[in-house]
């Protein structure tokens, strides 16, 4: 161990031992709001703020991420535990408020937490560890590379002797930390925490029923409230009948809430019938009454009248049209193109046609929206649910003209947050409402706010036409993409890469798009846009091995052995590059045929399976799924094989299988939702009419994990888009009825 | 005029309208977040409570209608969280977001209370209306059979 700790100057001994309570929890926990008030973001992460150390040694660390049901409240501290080499049993997790000069970017999203913390937490830990170690052995007057450690002990063999890291803590608290970057990590075949199976650290107080979410806040003097927005995006407040309002039982306030002096806020006449982001908040009524039954209750006698704008006329039925008018003129978006598509396609043995269509989806966590705001002399408290706290505390600071620095956000645990929370609409409305009120305020929207006023997963059609020879290669694929934007422009989470599967594979492509303006919001929904489109091109795929008369395994074996077509290195402005790594792809296909026993399954009418695979965020996937339909077309899946790569480690073996289960049975449950609109309103309302697929609908899923040579990455999205193609391909086999239109209902199926 | 209800075998006096949902009286007056508000129109089951052993959605009961009964809320399932179904949701490490759970544990509860040693089918039947978002039905199915299997569950408190 090299290791050369220069002792504290006076000053920030003394800074230290301040912080850490009078001496009396001497430690290695810096309190994350004194530091943060002394000034500019630190460039590197500091064991101090992460880790506590208390003179019993009982280990506290610090969560950094908000905990959306991805399981990094228990991960992202395995992590520093396993190089401090804690006995986890015993550490305690403890959610860190926001303080990213403190603790880095504090987001949650993308599947990026694995990838991004895997070295920087355990190099946090590995340098705790060398703190102690380091003290322990001046302790002794022993060399430092003599010293060893077990959990929670440093070790001197030689001597015999051994302190626990309590005993250390006061000492290491002395100690410069040393460079990060030169911290030596564990090998990972001695790794105590990681890769072994570790419970959710908050499951006793999940099951015990504490108060631990964002809803659950309670602050002393707290109001509640709701907004009710204009059922048409972009309406706004003409009048409404506030005076009466204000009379009904328990109300406080009814004012309406107008975006117009909210900087930042929506804005749907700048980019004419284009709402690309919105950071801000919609226009409405807030009532905000003693307790949220009031509030909610109260809204039955509003009497609001609306300027709907040009919202008003859009339809899914319009939509639709417009689609399929865009579909046959030239697209106004290139993606990628190369080879001679049109002429391979004429020369092609035979041509395979088909369109696909998906549609909007609202997220639908089961915790609605909601965030408690307190504004007093000019300083805002929150304690908020977002996925993205720093963007939040951002975004409020904007509405209501003050510094970020006056904002203090906790993060609460939240109750599902699937990209939906990446908006801090909410959050926002809550910061608002506390200071025009005056009054710490708890709002929580109603179900039927959230599945009305989302960032919806925006629809797409795809066109698609391929070339086979006579031996049943692909020697052309065009693929058009219909959606949502302005000419080229398309709104978030619209798009498509111009790198995605088979592009580059194939000897001649094209992927092109066109779009329609739209009036709503849209967003990130687990995995954005391979939700959607994974289950096109898979499901085309298949159509193509059957149209070829081969086995859709080896097909796509075949495409993922072609030599690739090299990407332009940049192309629309944007740098280009093609990360698939197609022999991951192959052994995850390979994996999962084998465990399926694919060459053998033997379908027969009414019962069939389908594979399907996928690389995003980083991880690749390939899934099979068994289904059986009956004669009125419901569909049972009875069960889903799923392989995975995600590189070299799993580091939660329960908490990865879980996120897993999770994604297959969201893409079930995305293949039976949909957001229409009439009028410019969201028809749907509630749950029953935007389902999630039900415990009696659940296959049995089996899992496997490709081990690979590569950096690990996350697990929250890229085992979704599989599943989606893998039961309509299943499907197939088990009918001949290829379902082609999104959600099942609109092709005459069902889940039974 | 206040009402008497007996929540986790108190009897509470709680001075609010009676078409008050059972849900909002537990959580906003009578502070047991354990509940959750998920859709409001029983549809999800996130704010599951027991009402003399039976599983019932709290957001569409009025609170007159509950007078006299023996309300359990997660809070009052066992005094420190060893319930068998709570011990097995730990063991098997069951909740992804959470949010959900105190309704499926309830569920899962009185399932067990009448039938100790469910099936498959009896687990299907019981659990198929209470939602969860995350996924976690794999794993509430092998807890339910676990905790059947751990010792014979004590039943959910009945009214005395």
């Amino acid at each position: 161990m090299h290791l050369d700790p220069k002792p504290l100057s006076r000053r920030s001994f003394l800074h230290i031992t301040a912080l850490t309570g009078g001496g009396l929890a001497l430690g290695l926990f810096d309190s994350p709001l004194a530091l943060a008030q002394q000034g500019p973001p630190r460039a590197d992460l500091s064991p101090r703020a992460f880790i506590h150390i208390a003179p019993d040694g009982t280990i506290t660390l610090m969560a950094r991420a908000p905990e959306i049901g991805q399981g990094v409240k228990t991960m992202l501290p395995m992590m520093i535990a396993e190089e401090l080499d804690a006995d986890w049993s015993t550490v305690r997790v403890q959610q860190a408020d926001l303080d990213e000069s403190l603790y880095g970017n504090q987001s949650s999203g993308g599947s990026t937490g694995t990838q991004s913390n895997y070295l920087p937490l355990r190099r946090v830990g590995a340098a705790c560890r060398q703190m102690l170690v380091y003290a322990a052995a001046t302790r002794w007057a022993v060399p430092p590379s003599e010293c060893t450690t077990a959990p929670g002990r440093v070790l001197h063999a030689a001597s015999n002797r051994s302190l626990g890291y309590g005993e250390l803590a006061s000492d290491a608290a002395l100690l410069t930390p040393p460079a990060l970057a030169s911290v030596k990590l564990k090998d990972p075949r001695d790794f105590r925490i990681l890769g072994k199976p570790q419970p959710n650290v908050d499951n006793h107080a999940i099951v015990t029923g504490k108060p631990l979410f964002g809803i659950d806040v309670t602050v002393p003097g707290m109001l509640h409230a709701v907004i009710e927005k204009s059922p048409v995006y972009g309406g706004k407040v003409k009048s409404a009948n506030l005076d009466s309002i204000k009379k009904l039982p328990g109300v406080r306030h009814a004012l309406i809430l107008a975006p117009a002096p909210v900087a930042g806020s929506i804005d749907t006449t700048t980019e004419p019938g284009v709402a690309i982001v919105s950071a801000g908040i919609e226009p409405g009524i807030a009532i905000v009454a003693d307790t949220w039954w009031q509030a909610q209750s109260a809204r039955r006698a509003l009497k609001v009248e609306w300027d709907f704008g040009p919202g008003a006329t859009q339809s899914s039925d319009k939509f639709a049209a417009n689609a399929a008018d865009l579909l046959k003129a030239p697209p106004s978006g290139t993606l990628r193109s190369y080879g001679d598509v049109d002429s391979a396609l004429t020369s092609a043995a035979k041509v395979v046609e088909a369109t696909y269509f998906y549609p909007f989806l609202a997220h639908g966590t089961l915790e609605p929206m909601g965030t408690t705001a307190s504004f007093k002399d000019g300083k805002l408290e929150l304690w908020t649910t977002s996925q993205s706290p720093g963007g939040g505390r951002s975004q409020a600071a904007r509405a209501l003209n003050i510094q970020p620095s006056d904002i203090t956000v906790h993060l609460c645990r939240i109750g599902g947050g699937f990209g939906r929370r990446l908006q801090n609409d909410y959050l926002v409305e809550a910061a608002w409402l506390a200071k025009q009120i005056n009054v710490p305020v708890k709002l929580l929207w109603a179900r039927e706010d959230d599945i009305a006023h989302d960032a919806y997963r925006p629809a797409g059609w795809h066109s698609l036409r391929a070339g086979l020879d006579a031996q049943g290669h692909i020697v052309a694929w065009r693929q058009h993409l219909s959606t949502f934007g302005d000419g080229p422009r398309l709104v978030s989470s619209a798009g498509m890469d111009a790198t995605e599967f088979p592009s580059g594979r194939v000897p001649a492509y094209a992927l092109l798009t066109s779009a329609q303006p739209l009036i709503l919001r849209t967003g990130a929904l687990r995995a954005p846009g391979h939700n959607g489109y994974a289950f096109v091109i898979e499901a085309f795929i298949d159509e193509l091995a059957t149209a070829a008369n081969r086995d859709p395994l080896d097909l796509r074996l075949e495409l993922l052995a072609a030599t690739p077509v090299p990407m332009p290195a940049e192309a629309n402005g944007r740098r280009m590059t093609d990360s698939l790594n197609p022999a991951r792809l192959k052994a995850v296909l390979q994996l999962v045929a084998e465990k399926s026993n694919w060459i053998a399954r033997k379908p027969t009418p009414g019962h069939g399976f389908g594979i399907a695979a996928h690389y995003c965020h980083a991880g690749y996937f390939a899934e099979v799924a068994e289904v059986s339909v009956d004669s009125a077309n419901r569909i049972t899946v009875h069960h889903v094989w799923a392989a995975g790569d995600v590189g070299s480690q799993i580091m939660n073996p329960s908490g990865a299988e879980a996120q897993v289960q999770g994604s297959i049975l969201e893409g079930m449950s995305q293949m039976q939702q949909e957001i229409t609109l009439a009028g410019g309103r969201v028809q749907q309302t509630n749950y029953p009419q935007h389902p999630l697929v039900r415990f009696r609908q659940s296959p049995a899923i089996d899992i496997f994990w490709h081990l690979s040579e590569n950096g690990p990455t996350g697990l929250g999205e890229p085992a979704l888009p599989p599943v989606l193609p893998a039961i309509v391909n299943a499907v197939f086999a088990a009918t001949g009825k290829r379902i082609r239109t999104l959600p099942l209902a609109r092709s005459g199926f069902s889940f039974a | 005029m206040p009402l008497k209800l007996r929540i986790n075998n108190v009897l509470t006096s709680v001075d609010l309208p009676p078409d008050t949902p059972l849900l909002w009286a537990l959580r906003d007056t009578l502070d047991l977040k354990g509940a959750k508000y998920g859709c409001g129109i029983g549809a999800c089951g996130a704010c599951t409570v027991l009402v003399d052993g039976r599983a019932t959605r709290s957001c569409m009961t009025p609170i007159s209608a509950v007078v006299g009964a023996s309300i359990t809320t997660i809070e009052g399932l066992s005094p420190d969280g060893t319930h068998p179904v709570q011990a097995a949701w730990e063991q098997l490490d069951v909740p992804q977001c959470g949010y959900c759970q105190s309704g499926q544990i309830l569920a899962a509860a009185a399932l067990l209370s009448h039938t100790p040693h469910p099936t498959d089918a009896q687990i299907d039947a019981a659990m198929s209306n209470n939602l969860c978002r995350c996924g976690t039905y794999p794993r509430i199915r092998q807890a339910i059979h676990q905790a059947a299997s751990a010792a014979a569950p004590t039943a959910a408190p009945q009214k005395k």
